[in-house]
């Protein structure tokens, strides 16, 4: 193994690689309830040619190789289950063009969301990109990998569908373009008009390659942002609400939150409702547009629009919102995980009970944040704990609290968002076995010594 | 249970009818059909009163007679359970007012500085019209005037919470309360003696204060000479004799209170309530009425007395070319201070791109 370590010193140069207890320790985990694994190396490559260096060392010599931006899925995904490489890709942090006309951005695959979002303030402020509710060192690759959502879910579905194109390091040590730019200098299509190969990477976790740039699709930025603040005590009303919402076209996104503490959310389910507007004309024209759809449960007494006072709307109108940090450590101790299925909305009603029901019975602070996805062709649906990481009991009833609540969504026909490895199991158990001979096929096609992320989207 | 001090026999005896009469919101300029209406109310029959009110407090200054016939509109809602806002508004309000233990307290003396359950009056009382008495103040739930379900026909959750909240302040040992809140001040003058809620300590409107101060402080007064327009606030409603106030405190720092059709008895609400109760229409037409009278008559300032009010119609204001400011500020800059109550522009993203475009 020290032949490896040498080998990784020679590819990235002795400052970006390392054996050390401490390196090894920190990237062994995330702040999620996955047991830690530790890997033998740390390496940090700055360029596709050191990242393929990498890859074909661990090809060679058969070491899991395990790529990682900021480790924020909580979920465990890039804890390497196996040990060997840590491939942390922060230093490849470059944004190499935007498209203004065809809008879309070329970045490095360790660039973080944070960056993005500066970058086109200062330089394309008519530009903007889907920025997900994580942490702002959350990287847009790793975002895109595990179908992550964003500001932009409701108007223009995952930000993996935003994909415009991908660089990949090939398990095997290829550097393989995917979509439009593997024939043209543009990166506008991710597969379209031909056969769209992304999906041999997007939502594997890393198990089948190592993304080194990727094209991203931007949006126009427009001039104002807003709010509005539906409030309802009626679950079951809550469907029929968002395909009120979403049939105007209007809306840039659309989250519904559910929690009992601080008391002001006791009780009810608030609807946020953004939009955004060039004039103040356009503006007062989409809120009309949302207390138009919205008017009859306004009648019924069942709902309605609470103002949102200047004192609140910075809060809401943050991005990232910093609600889920806070939520994180209600219970102090910095514990938090969801478990996040994606979900017909139709299922909003019984999946809130049962997160209810989980927090009862497993005496957890709990709450829910779902998100609008597609013109409500789903919505991912958040059970979400905090537990306090002093506190082994606690972390054990979380657990428990969630692969159950993971295992309902399941029942329900949900689909787990990046699932743990556990949960990927629950998911392949109940996969059509075609369907699973074929991720099988391609695992062992793109990655024949299952190096990749081993562990990940692994049959059994 | 705490009972309503109504006087049926006062409303026997009116001819005037003026609580729904003088409705700004409500068309009963016929007395004899506004007399027979309101005999509804007060038999707690059903009528269009109490699913019209928007929730003003007009008509308990309209009364000559003192006769609360806000608060009976109010009894009346609720025991018809009729609720004049959406079911889950009124159940955020109740929540998020619940006293739950975390309020801050002050180096309590003789007098104290309340500020209710809104702590943006920090930003205001940085002023050497309260150096004496800053230090001297509480905050919180637990002091909250409650006074606010009136808009949500919930007088029950008044009568719960009310003579706990007066216990609480006593328990603080001050002899005199001044109230930074005007509708702190309604609920000790106006709303506890109708329900027969003993107040130990004097309530002091923050207005009558900011008067006496500005006299000590005369000679660093440099008066404004400007024009403003007053927004009343609903709750000023609940004690109509402070309103001389504006008029006396205006006089000492040079500003003319012009002369608009909605001021006075006849002052429009801000409509944030009725937003929320009755919908976005009614809401842009009062605001706009309103705002409109302003420009009119030729203000340079809006000036409110009331924070809610001030976050309503803030933007509205600077749109229409004008200054919002708070009374406490406008007091600020007469003596030469800074105002303490910046525009949240952060938290109004359209004027804050027009703002930007200037």
């Amino acid at each position: 193994m020290s032949d490896v370590y040498e080998a990784l010193q020679k590819i990235v140069g002795k400052d970006y690689v390392s054996n050390q207890t401490e390196e090894r320790y920190f990237y062994g985990r995330d702040p999620g309830l996955m047991p830690p694994h530790e890997p033998d190396y740390v390496v940090m490559p700055k360029t596709t040619e050191e990242v393929q260096e990498i890859v074909k060392l661990a090809n060679r010599e058969k070491v899991p190789i395990t790529p990682k931006g900021a480790g924020l899925s909580l979920t465990g995904l890039v804890i390497p289950q196996r040990g060997g490489i840590l491939l942390d890709m922060k230093r490849m942090d470059k944004i190499l063009e935007v498209n203004e006309k065809a809008r879309y951005v070329i970045l490095e695959g360790g660039t973080t969301h944070a960056a993005l979002k500066s970058y086109l303030i200062k330089h394309y402020p008519h530009l903007r990109h889907s920025v997900p509710d994580s942490p702002p060192i959350a990287t847009v690759v790793a975002n895109a990998v595990i179908h992550g959502q964003g500001r932009l879910t409701q108007q223009h579905g995952f930000n993996s569908d935003l994909v415009s194109g991908l660089e990949v390091v090939l398990p095997t040590g290829e550097v393989c373009r995917i979509g439009s730019c593997a024939v043209s200098p543009y990166w506008f299509s991710k597969g379209p008009p031909m056969p769209d190969l992304s999906g041999l990477f997007l939502g594997w976790f890393g198990s089948t390659g190592v993304i080194t740039k990727l094209g991203m699709q931007l949006y126009p930025c427009k001039k104002i942002r807003d709010a509005m603040l539906f409030l309802t005590d009626k679950a079951e009303l809550v469907p029929e609400i968002i395909r009120k919402l979403t049939h105007t076209e209007m809306f840039e996104d659309i989250v519904v939150s559910a929690q009992p503490i601080p008391l002001r959310f006791k009780g009810n389910f608030y609807i946020l409702v953004y939009m955004t507007a060039d004039s103040d004309e356009e503006l007062e024209f989409k809120k009309k547009m949302a207390w138009d759809a919205l008017w009859v449960y306004f009648e019924s007494k069942d709902g309605g629009f609470v103002s949102v006072t200047p004192d609140m709307k910075p809060a809401f109108l943050a991005m990232p919102s910093k609600d889920t940090t806070r939520f994180a450590d209600v219970s102090k101790g910095g514990g938090f995980e969801y478990s996040g299925p994606i979900t017909p909305i139709d299922n909003f009603p019984i999946f809130i009970k049962k997160l209810e029901e989980k927090a009862e019975e497993y005496k957890l602070f709990y709450a829910s944040s779902a998100r609008v996805i597609d013109a409500g062709h789903s919505m991912m649906f958040s059970f979400s704990y905090t537990f306090n990481r002093a506190n082994p009991d606690e972390m054990k009833r979380a657990k428990k609290a969630l692969d159950e609540a993971a295992e309902f969504a399941l029942e329900k026909g949900g689909v787990i968002w990046k699932p743990n490895i556990n949960e990927q199991q629950m998911v392949m158990e109940r996969m059509d076995p075609n369907t699973l001979k074929l991720m099988t096929s391609i695992k062992q096609l793109l990655d024949p010594n299952g190096i990749m992320n081993p562990g990940n989207w692994e049959v059994k | 249970m705490l009972e309503l001090k109504f006087d049926k026999t006062k409303c026997a005896k009116c001819k005037a009818v003026s609580c729904l009469v003088k409705c700004q919101y409500m068309d009963f300029k016929n007395k004899a059909l506004a007399k027979k209406e309101w005999q509804k109310v007060i038999n707690g029959e059903d009528s269009s009163v109490l699913e019209a009110c928007t929730t003003c407090y007009a008509c308990e200054e309209y009364c000559p007679f003192g006769n609360h016939p806000f608060y009976l509109i109010v009894e009346q809602q609720e025991k018809k359970g009729i609720l004049p806002a959406p079911r889950p508004i009124v159940t955020m309000w109740i929540n998020q007012c619940e006293p739950v233990g975390r309020f801050m307290v002050g180096k309590i003396e003789e007098k104290a500085l309340s500020y209710c359950f809104m702590p943006q009056f920090n930003d205001l009382v940085g002023s050497k019209l309260f150096e004496n008495i800053a230090y001297s103040s509480f905050l919180g739930q637990e002091f909250f005037c409650n006074v606010v379900y009136l808009h949500y026909a919930k007088m029950s959750v008044i009568k719960d919470r009310l003579p706990k909240v007066v216990e609480n302040i006593a328990r603080l040992g001050m002899k005199e309360v001044i109230c930074l809140h005007d509708e702190c001040y309604g609920a000790f003058t106006s709303l506890a003696p109708a329900y027969g809620i003993e107040v130990p300590f004097k309530p002091i409107h923050y207005y009558e204060f900011l008067y006496n101060r500005l006299k000590e402080l005369k000679d660093e007064i440099k008066p404004l000479n400007v024009k403003a327009a007053y927004q009343r606030n609903c709750s000023a409603r609940l004690s109509p004799q402070m309103d001389h106030f504006v008029d006396d405190i205006f006089g000492l720092i040079g500003v003319e209170r012009v002369q608009r059709e909605y001021d006075h008895e006849n002052g429009l609400c801000c409509a944030e309530i009725i937003r929320m109760s009755k919908g976005p229409a009614m809401a842009d037409d009062l605001q706009k009425k309103n705002v409109d009278d302003m420009v009119k008559f030729g203000a340079k300032y809006c000036v409110f007395n009331c924070p809610a009010c001030y976050d309503s119609l803030a933007e509205k204001v600077v749109k229409a070319g004008m200054d919002p400011i708070h009374m406490i500020d406008l007091c600020r800059l007469a003596l030469g201070e800074e105002r303490g109550q910046k525009l949240r522009l952060e938290g109004m993203p359209a004027l804050q791109v027009a703002m930007e475009g200037k």
